[in-house]
């Protein structure tokens, strides 16, 4: 058989971020709550915060060991997949993944080293500013890559000479138009990814029984945290969308699968898009309701797939954007259902431990499907409107390129499946995990004073 | 500016990729001893790398990522002619960084699953950079003897990672465990030096250019101190290691120090023979480097924040020195 390279590279490029992204969304929040679990212990005393911490810190050394591999993998694709990429956008993505590397990576991964095993050897103020530190790196690797990514969705502050790109501002690079957007909807993304991951593994203990003293709190954090955050995501999705509508329309055009321009577009809520016949199969239609969200007008003006010369894959970008949105309709029900219980005073019953543990890796879902959405959507480019993919991929034989294909499609399966394994495993032993760690620490106090 | 810039960068690409051989060339070495160990054993070298690993491996980011950022135009050619090697240095990578959560997390029934992950990963990573670095020199040829030359730095790397593994393990360890580091140095030495001797024996054959460079008259006078300082660091270590006694009472350091020394040696002469090439006879490093307005912009980041991180490195080392105990999280 014979594949085009570029679809392979494409795939293969698309299969390894996929596989990094899963981890980054969830150290970059659950940074951000060890650093709260250990700053309570300090203000409290309270234990519950120490065990909290103790236990959550393992999930989250394990989580950062796999986004560090497949980071460093990320870091060859863009020389091994795209040469052209770099040749011809190289002025301006190579600083800004300078700066992250010298800014952001050194940063989380020396001080993880203290954060993770050094708190009998300095002060608690300094392993507090470790965690901080480790916090910080990780949002902040997420500020450069994301101003990479939305320069190349919506390019500013550059000159074009004979096809190579130039910088004029930098500031205009880092802050491009879609930035502000994306940098805080992933944020926001990252912050529910692991408020809901540990509000599901807190119930999943209770439900089974294993939980130590501080499962509850922690639960607590998980459906608070997700509660008051999930609102400010779908408002932050909403001005996202909007800008976009402004820079890229024909994206939004495909995501709503509008065929025609026309005033009073209705809103699709589900069906089959079909790009042969450039209609949508059993569509579920809300009549007006497209050009009042996107124009906020009734009879609004919403350009259509007619009007662009090029446009993404319709099919993929509806479907995506609707998992999204379901994914953020199931976590406001749930999570807010929870902040009500808490707010009666009561703890969660078994209805909703058992909807809470299902929405364990909910943020995941979103955040692939939202990414997605942004990545097909600016097809058949990859910087909008000004390079194409093709015109960059490396020539490797197809050969080549689907072996180690192969390699990291299996190598993936096999450390995602070790990976939720160990967690469920971790979660399961109440006694080493959680309740016994102070005997511990008295022996190696001991071996260190 | 336009003429310092490249060779600025080129000099932070060598000292970022040098550091790296040093650092993880430590871990690996480790990693690859680890079958030798009994699991008491195995917890303690693992704990003796455990806080630094990550943050060495970043030094191989910053390396590429210097290549990438000031020579976009030979990180196309150069990652495009490595893409193989590339995908199996990642692999064993990835295995070995991984193994060192999931061989305490994963449940004691997967432990040794995951100590041949870390073992298979260290080897498999160590030789692909070897394989790496012999294309590299021959400039990314595709010939036989290219391929053989290669061959030959793939097996000659891991023995020098295992040296400095075990040089590391007998500046953390003591006891037993102290012993058997100095006897898997002592046998690995050998291997090392007949693997050092060989590539640079080899060198000059697979490159003229190379050969013209080291063995015209006043360069080669000059040029001495290298070899003659790679055969004194190598009979210091093979004494040192001869005398157990002598490395009981601290000097194990300096087996560790020699190794640096001819490390940095290896990487002195290779820049020599390559310089001012990025691409060797194909492309130079300011043909290759990016626009001034993009590596002004950089170059500010590098000299601000290049010694702040060598200064917090330092500060991570210290907090961690000492002999290690196995690793707790409290
Ligand atoms: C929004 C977040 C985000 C996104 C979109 C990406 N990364 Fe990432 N990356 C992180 C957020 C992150 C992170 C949070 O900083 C790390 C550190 C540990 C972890 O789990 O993820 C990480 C680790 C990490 C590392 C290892 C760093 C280390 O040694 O500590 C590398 C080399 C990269 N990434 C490179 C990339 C590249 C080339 C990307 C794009 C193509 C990319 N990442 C997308
Ligand atoms: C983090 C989450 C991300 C995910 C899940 C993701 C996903 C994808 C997917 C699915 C594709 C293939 C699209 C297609 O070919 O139809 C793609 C392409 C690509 N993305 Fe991303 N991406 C992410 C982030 C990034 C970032 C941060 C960058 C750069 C800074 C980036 C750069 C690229 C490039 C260079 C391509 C290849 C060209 C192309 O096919 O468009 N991506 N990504
Ligand atoms: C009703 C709620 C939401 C709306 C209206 C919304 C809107 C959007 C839009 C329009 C995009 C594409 C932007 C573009 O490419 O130009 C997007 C991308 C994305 N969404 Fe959402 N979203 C919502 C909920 C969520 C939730 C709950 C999550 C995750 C927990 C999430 C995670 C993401 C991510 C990671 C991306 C890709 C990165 C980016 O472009 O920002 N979204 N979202």
């Amino acid at each position: 058989m014979d594949f085009d390279p570029v679809v392979l590279a494409r795939i293969q490029f698309a299969a390894n971020i996929s596989f990094h992204i899963l981890f980054p969304t969830i150290t970059i929040g659950l940074a951000w709550i060890l650093f709260f679990f250990r700053l309570r212990y300090t203000r409290t005393a309270d234990e519950a915060w120490e065990y909290a911490y103790n236990f959550w810190v393992k999930i989250f050394a394990l989580t950062f060991a796999l986004g560090v591999v497949s980071g460093i993998t990320m870091s060859f694709q863009f020389g091994t997949n795209w040469p052209g990429f770099m040749e011809r956008v190289g002025n301006i993505a190579g600083p800004l993944l300078g700066y992250e590397v010298l800014t952001a990576f050194f940063l989380e991964a020396s001080f993880l080293g203290i954060m993770l095993f050094g708190k009998q050897r300095v002060s608690n103020r300094v392993h507090l500013l470790a965690s901080f530190l480790v916090a910080f790196g990780t949002s902040l690797s997420a500020f450069w890559i994301l101003a990479l990514n939305s320069w190349m969705q919506t390019p500013a502050g550059f000159v074009l000479e004979d096809g190579q790109f130039f910088a004029q501002s930098w500031s205009q690079i880092i802050f491009n138009p879609s930035f502000p957007y994306r940098l805080l909807h992933m944020l926001l993304a990252s912050v529910l990814t692991s408020a809901f991951l540990i509000a599901g593994v807190s119930a999943w203990r209770t439900r089974r029984g294993v939980d130590g003293p501080a499962t509850a709190k922690v639960m607590r954090v998980g459906v608070i945290l997700a509660a008051v955050c999930i609102p400010l995501q779908v408002l932050v999705g909403d001005l996202h969308g909007l800008n976009t509508l402004e820079h890229q329309p024909q994206k939004i055009a495909a995501m709503e699968a509008i065929w025609e321009t026309g005033e009073g577009a209705p809103f699709t809520i589900i069906g089959l898009p079909d790009e042969e016949t450039r209609t949508t199969r059993l569509a579920l239609e809300v009549p007006y309701a497209a050009s009042l969200i996107l124009t906020h007008e009734l009879r609004g003006e919403v350009r259509g797939l007619d009007s662009f010369e090029t446009h993404p894959p319709v099919l993929p970008l509806f479907l995506f954007f609707r998992v999204m949105l379901v994914t953020a309709g199931l976590m406001l029900l749930v999570s807010w259902c929870g902040a009500f219980n808490y707010w009666r005073g009561r703890e969660p019953g078994p209805r909703l431990l058992a909807a809470l543990s299902f929405m364990t890796f909910s943020g995941w879902v979103a955040t692939l499907s939202g990414w997605y959405v942004t990545e097909i959507g600016r097809q058949p480019w990859i910087v909008q409107g000004l390079v194409g993919t093709a015109e960059v991929a490396a020539d490797h034989p197809s050969a080549t390129i689907a072996g180690t294909l192969f390699g990291y499609i299996g190598l993936y399966i096999f450390l995602l499946y070790s990976y939720v394994h160990a967690l469920r495993y971790l979660s399961t032993k109440p006694a080493r995990s959680l309740a016994m760690l102070p005997q511990r620490r008295s022996r190696d106090a001991q071996g260190l004073s | 500016m336009a003429d310092f810039l490249p060779v600025f960068f080129v000099f932070a690409m060598g000292l970022s990729l040098l550091v790296y051989v040093v650092l993880d060339g430590f871990d690996l070495g480790i990693g690859m001893l680890l079958p030798l160990a009994d699991e008491g054993d195995k917890n303690v070298m693992i704990a003796s790398i455990g806080p630094f690993w990550d943050a060495n491996e970043t030094w191989i980011v910053m390396g590429v990522g210097v290549l990438l950022i000031a020579f976009p135009h030979a990180h196309g050619i150069v990652m495009t002619a490595l893409y193989i090697p590339v995908t199996v240095m990642l692999f064993g990578l990835t295995l070995r960084g991984v193994a060192f959560d999931f061989r305490v997390k994963a449940g004691d029934d997967r432990r040794r699953l995951w100590n041949n992950a870390f073992f298979g990963g260290s080897l498999v990573a160590s030789m692909a950079q070897g394989w790496m670095l012999g294309a590299y020199i021959t400039g990314l040829d595709r010939s036989p003897t290219s391929y053989a030359f290669a061959v030959l730095i793939a097996v000659t790397l891991p023995a020098l990672y295992v040296m400095l593994g075990g040089a590391w393990l007998m500046i953390k360890t003591e006891g037993e465990l102290f012993e058997r580091a100095v006897r898997w140095t002592r046998n690995a030495l050998l291997p090392m030096g007949v693997g050092l001797l060989l590539v640079s024996i080899a060198t000059p054959l697979v490159s003229e250019r190379i050969a013209e460079r080291w063995f015209t008259l006043p360069n080669a006078i000059g040029l001495m101190p290298i070899p003659v300082a790679c055969a004194a660091a190598y009979l210091v270590i093979a004494w040192l290691l001869r005398r157990p006694d002598v490395l009981r009472g601290g000097y194990g350091h300096f087996v560790f120090y020699a190794l640096v020394l001819i490390c940095l040696m290896a990487a002195l002469g290779l820049a020599y023979s390559i310089f001012p090439d990025i691409v060797l006879g194909r492309m130079t490093l300011f043909e290759a480097a990016a626009a001034t307005s993009s590596l002004e912009f950089i170059f500010w980041g590098v000299a601000i924040i290049l010694p702040l991180i060598g200064f917090y490195s330092a500060y991570v080392y210290r907090v961690f020195s000492g002999k290690a105990t196995e690793l707790s999280y409290d």
